[in-house]
């Protein structure tokens, strides 16, 4: 039931300051949002000892939690928090890409400052950067949380509401030697892709677009960082108007105060371009996250490969026992398999032998049909929820992004009136010179 | 005092008499000064508080032509006024009517005279009362080739009813050469005034294209506004050269002649120059040369940031040539966003376009016109130091003559002569000076209002593209029902 008006959708607009949860909430969509309010409220820096002993700052991040009831009156006003640091989000994002490997599971805000132009600070202690990290991290919990699947999730929850033992909680799922198998994987898949001999179509292409998708936003994220830098160059440079004018005006009679204002225009033009910028690092963190959901695409993409080779394997495998069997059965040897050597060499095998070995083989006969069953379904069911959830994403990138170039084009259109403004005002003083 | 229509004036004793005529006029407190420097062309004279600057008796004119000097109000006489003091008087007091002493309504004058060209008067800053009846044009470049050298002509069409022109229509083609010509001639027959400034002579070869169609047109123009200066100019516009320039067929052979018009009116156009210190600059004079010290200083500056600007957003220009296709690019690969990004991708490329046409523009309109003045003050620094030698020139052959302590009553001619020579520079120094000062102020406020309409033009421009697409990014995709 989709809930378009009410409590629940004004609490989850107000959690949503991108407002890319949109209007309507899914229908399937038993999100954790539905009952509670997720923020990322504060940051602050602390000092402390290292796992070698060293002392070290860094920051945290203050989660706020606030259940919401249905009934109005049950209202918790004061919400729950805890303090979170950033490897603790990474700690957060890894279990569930091992657990959930066909989700294309939200990403985290970048751990250091990349695509910078030149006025922006890569420095990770950096006043702005931290608070655009601590929306990053407040919108990552905010897509978690609104998925179909990821909100349901236990070690989620407690994330968000247990601070003591987390961590120790985290760890004892097993999901880290797991990760060290999906990094493997990734060395693995890259086999994989050689190997598969009748690739899913659609994973195929999957993989094709996330691939451009991760190198299109790259590049026009650096390209971005170069026109901004460029665009603050033109504005300053105007500033340089505002002083000479002042300085001009003073040796001149009537045209000195048309010159005088003019050149007050001119520092405000100049000093407008900060803020235009400032603004336009929200359409740059927008498109950045969809870069790095390309690489949680690919994450996805790369596990159903494995998964597809292990099942070729699986295959193989039992086709190759099968054939085994049949050999024993009509006891046609081949000449150049390992048995016609054996033969040749140590002897005809006694039928009770060849009994034994038809026992075994049987049984490994009946665990590859097991195996390849498990292989199958596992493939079936991981392509079926991976598609569902490429199907989601899909509505949601487009979504965003539509949303994130109108922004844009609001804003251009902002900074060509504002233009617009300060030179007729420059002009109208310089008529009057 | 009546002067008869054709004569020409030049004799002291007439002016004298005129003056005291003049002297005899009914306005309370009147100033007379008149001087007359024996063989030139130029006098002053003081009227009240109208000076009356560098009136000039022309040859076979109708009268004579003088400007009034208030601020910035300059005026010409109507050819047929007569000289008689009280006419003139009425005249000068009446001049908002543009009307004549007699009564006449300025347009109904004989047709010879400037005044009937007041009705066509173009609609130009131009409105306080001087008389257009002459209008030069330089346009329409052409290259020449020949096999000694390849070089540009401009036409240059004149429109006058002046008598001193023989036609009323002369259309006729000039090359550089023949312009820096004419700014030599006018420098050396008119020291004491200030000459508008030429475009720059020397181009560097294999940097600057001389033929390109940007350099050329930039050029016209300022050969365009170097020519409509000196017509406009009360004194430099009656300039023999000026007039050979305008009208003569063959300019070269004139060129070789050597011999000007001029030198028939009068040798005291060569001033001595050097051997003279001057001591101590007289405060409006100083006052200006400092003035013109600290404006080069600023239009230095605004010059190289003005050059800085157009650099700075010439690189922004080449990352959104960058930035543009990235986004057709990335459109390429998607679907339902391929219109939106698609979209973008124009725009970028729209206000790609128009910061292209904007630096353009203030490379040939804006800096020229910036380099233009700073020539201007570099003749007119000239002039100054000029004046000051004429001043030194005086001051030093008074002083001979003072500590000889001669009985002899008075001071010698030549003495007097050098003082009229300082005062007919001073006269017409200031006369110009504030015709410079006023062209100056229209000038740069046009610049100036020239850069903020360019400015306003380009952000309309990237204005009217991203709106245009807001509906495109807004337009919900048709939400297709799929039957699996």
């Amino acid at each position: 039931m989709a809930d378009s008006g009410g409590p629940e959708a004004a609490q989850l607009s107000s959690n949503d300051p991108k407002g890319e949860l949109g209007d309507v909430i899914p229908e399937e969509a038993r999100s954790l949002l539905r009952k509670m309010e997720i923020s990322v409220a504060e940051a602050e820096k602390r000092t402390g000892k290292n796992a070698v002993n060293m002392l070290e700052t860094y920051t945290v991040y203050l989660i706020e939690t606030r259940r919401v009831d249905s009934s109005a009156e049950n209202q918790n006003f004061s919400p729950d928090s805890l303090w979170r640091r950033y490897s603790e989000f990474e700690l957060l994002r890894n279990y569930l890409l091992v657990t959930y490997p066909f989700v294309i599971v939200p990403p985290l805000p970048e751990k250091r400052a990349e695509f910078v132009w030149h006025k922006l600070s890569a420095d990770n202690m950096d006043p702005d950067f931290v608070e655009r990290r601590r929306i990053g991290l407040e919108n990552f919990l905010l897509r978690v949380a609104s998925h179909p699947i990821l909100s349901n999730d236990k070690i989620f929850y407690d994330f968000l509401t247990e601070e003591n033992g987390w961590k120790e909680e985290v760890m004892e799922t097993g999901f880290q030697p797991k990760l060290f198998i999906l990094a493997d994987s990734r060395l693995k898949a890259l086999n994989a892709t050689f190997r598969v001999k009748n690739p899913d179509k659609r994973f195929t292409e999957l993989k094709h677009y996330s691939d451009e998708l991760q190198s299109v936003t790259s590049q026009l994220l650096r390209v971005r960082a170069r026109v901004a830098d460029r665009l603050y160059g033109v504005y300053k440079v105007h500033g340089n108007y505002g002083r000479v004018f002042s300085e001009w005006s003073a040796i001149e009679r009537e045209m000195g105060d048309g010159l005088q204002s003019a050149g007050h225009h001119m520092d405000a033009y100049a000093a407008s371009i900060d803020d235009i910028l400032e603004e336009e690092e929200n359409y740059a963190d927008q498109l950045k996250e969809y870069l790095f959901y390309a690489e949680a695409l690919k994450a996805v993409c790369r596990k159903h490969e494995l998964l597809q080779y292990e099942l070729e394997t699986a295959a193989q495998d039992l086709m190759s026992k099968k054939q085994q069997r049949e050999e024993l059965a009509s006891g046609t040897v081949r000449t150049f398999s390992l048995k016609g050597m054996t033969s040749k060499l140590f002897g005809q095998e006694t039928p009770e032998q060849r009994e034994a070995k038809m026992r075994v083989l049987e049984e490994q006969i009946q665990e590859g049909e097991e195996l390849l069953q498990e292989k199958k379904t596992e493939c079936d069911e991981y392509v079926r929820n991976a598609w569902s959830d490429m199907e989601r994403f899909t509505v949601q990138k487009d979504r965003d992004l539509r949303e994130a170039m109108i922004s844009y084009a609001v804003m251009q259109i902002s900074m060509c009136k504002k233009g617009i403004q300060v030179w007729t005002n420059a002009k109208e003083c310089f008529s009057k010179m | 005092m009546k002067i008869p229509v054709d004569t020409v004036m030049y004799g002291f004793d007439e002016c004298h008499s005129f003056v005291s005529a003049a002297n005899q006029c009914t306005c309370a407190s009147s100033v007379l000064l008149a001087k007359y420097v024996a063989n030139s062309p130029y006098f002053s004279m003081c009227f009240d508080d109208a000076w009356i600057t560098a009136g000039q008796f022309l040859p076979h004119s109708l009268g004579f032509r003088c400007l009034l000097h208030r601020t910035f109000q300059q005026y010409s006489f109507p050819l047929t006024t007569s000289l008689q003091a009280p006419a003139c008087m009425a005249f000068i007091h009446s001049y908002q009517d543009l009307s004549l002493p007699n009564g006449t309504p300025a347009g109904t004058s004989s047709p010879g005279s400037s005044s009937s060209l007041l009705n066509r008067l173009q609609l130009d800053d131009d409105l306080d009362g001087e008389t257009h009846d002459l209008f030069v044009s330089v346009d329409d470049p052409k290259k020449h080739v020949s096999t000694m050298e390849t070089y540009i002509t401009y036409r240059v069409t004149t429109k006058t009813s002046r008598t001193e022109f023989d036609l009323p229509e002369y259309s006729l083609r000039r090359r550089y050469q023949d312009f820096d010509w004419l700014r030599n001639k006018l420098e050396e027959s008119q020291p004491t005034h200030l000459i508008p400034p030429l475009p720059e002579k020397f181009v560097m070869k294999g940097v600057v294209d001389r033929f390109s169609e940007e350099f050329v047109e930039t050029r016209r123009k300022a050969l365009d506004k170097f020519l409509k200066r000196v017509a406009d100019h009360p004194v430099l516009s009656f300039n023999e050269n000026f007039n050979v320039f305008l009208t003569a067929k063959d300019l070269n052979s004139y060129k070789k002649q050597g011999l000007t018009l001029l030198t028939k009116m009068g040798e005291s156009v060569k001033y001595v120059t050097g051997g003279y210190k001057l001591r101590a600059r007289p405060l409006e004079f100083a006052a200006m040369g400092d003035y013109l010290d600290i404006f080069t200083q600023k239009l230095g500056t605004i010059d190289r940031i003005a050059q800085r600007i157009i650099k700075e957003e010439s690189e922004y220009l080449v990352e959104l040539r960058e930035y543009s296709p990235v986004y057709s690019s990335w459109a390429g690969c998607e679907g339902e966003l391929q219109k939106p990004l698609e979209g973008v991708s124009s725009c970028v490329s729209s206000s790609s376009s128009a910061l292209e046409e904007l630096t353009e523009d203030m490379s040939e309109d804006f800096l020229p016109v910036l380099r233009e003045y700073v020539l201007y003050i570099e003749s007119m620094k000239n002039v100054l130091k000029k004046r000051d030698q004429v001043q030194a020139e005086y001051e030093a052959k008074l002083e001979a003559v003072v500590l000889r302590k001669d009985e002899k009553s008075g001071v010698p001619a030549d003495v007097e002569k050098c003082q009229d020579r300082v005062e007919c520079f001073n006269a017409d120094l200031k006369a110009d000076w504030d015709r410079w000062q006023n062209n100056k102020r229209q000038d740069f406020r046009q610049l100036l209002t020239g850069m903020a309409d360019r400015n306003i033009q380009y952000y309309e421009k990237c204005l009217a593209a991203w709106e245009s697409i807001i509906p495109l990014l807004q337009e919900k995709p048709d939400i297709k029902s799929e039957t699996d």
